[in-house]
């Protein structure tokens, strides 16, 4: 429970900071920390991301932040894409799972860094 | 041709939440703040509108799959507010600069732990 509160504080902590989505962080440390494998993982972290976002969905709402028509604009096909993305991900090997999510890191951090 | 661009960034951006158990804001933040010519903070914010239907439907396809442990997720959800507070905190009292190489620092180790757990022999441990 502490270690799930320590994943959960983390990436509430990269959110905050860097506007990241916590998935970056929650589904790599439910891997190596959790031993979770990585379609678990990934399932897993869309739950917490589902309800992270929720709260902050509001909460830069009620600042006024948010434009609805252009969420609903990226939305729509947005949900589209996961349904595809969830079944793609049906069909890869853990490994590729694994090695996809490593290149999807090193390409932020590179983005990061120059 | 910009309103083309960014729906092709959403769709893309859930394919990749799907996939690899992210939000998909990578790719939504861009499409709102480049194509659609959002401020930076709006983007952020209004990325979130996508975010939350991707995640909500992506863990449910991810549910039928067999691929959810809820009452973990839930917990992590719920204890990442705390988190943000202490990374407003911290984030005031370190140069931005700071921040980011320390987290591309994290990201690449991270990384190299993900690379080494996927070429390493297997059967993994199914959790």
């Amino acid at each position: 429970m502490l270690k799930l509160a320590a994943i959960g504080a983390a990436a509430g902590a990269f959110s905050g900071l860097f506007g990241v989505g916590g998935g970056t962080i929650i589904v790599p440390l439910l891997i190596l920390w959790f031993g979770f494998g990585e379609r678990v993982a990934t399932g897993t972290s869309l739950v917490a991301i589902a309800v992270i976002a929720l709260f902050a969905a509001v909460g830069q709402g009620l600042y006024g932040n948010v434009k609805l028509l252009d969420g609903l604009l990226i939305g729509i096909p947005a949900v589209a894409g996961v349904v595809v993305g969830t079944g793609l991900q049906q069909r890869l090997p853990e490994r590729g799972i694994a090695l996809a999510f490593a290149a999807l890191l090193t390409g932020m951090a590179i983005e990061l860094i120059v | 041709m910009d309103v083309v661009a960014a729906i092709a960034l959403g769709f893309a951006g859930g394919v990749v939440g799907g996939l690899l158990g992210v939000g998909g804001g990578i790719l939504f933040v861009p499409a709102l703040a480049i194509f659609l010519g959002e401020d930076q903070i709006v983007a952020v914010a209004t990325s979130l509108i996508a975010i939350v239907p991707v995640a909500v439907v992506g863990a449910w396809r991810q549910h039928r799959f067999g691929n959810v442990r809820l009452s973990e997720g839930l917990w992590v959800g719920a204890l990442a507010p705390l988190g943000v507070a202490i990374g407003v905190v911290v984030s005031n009292g370190i140069s931005e600069r700071a921040l980011e190489i320390s987290f591309a620092v994290l990201l690449l180790f991270v990384a190299s732990q993900m690379v080494r757990r996927a070429l390493r022999p297997r059967p993994s441990r199914e959790a």
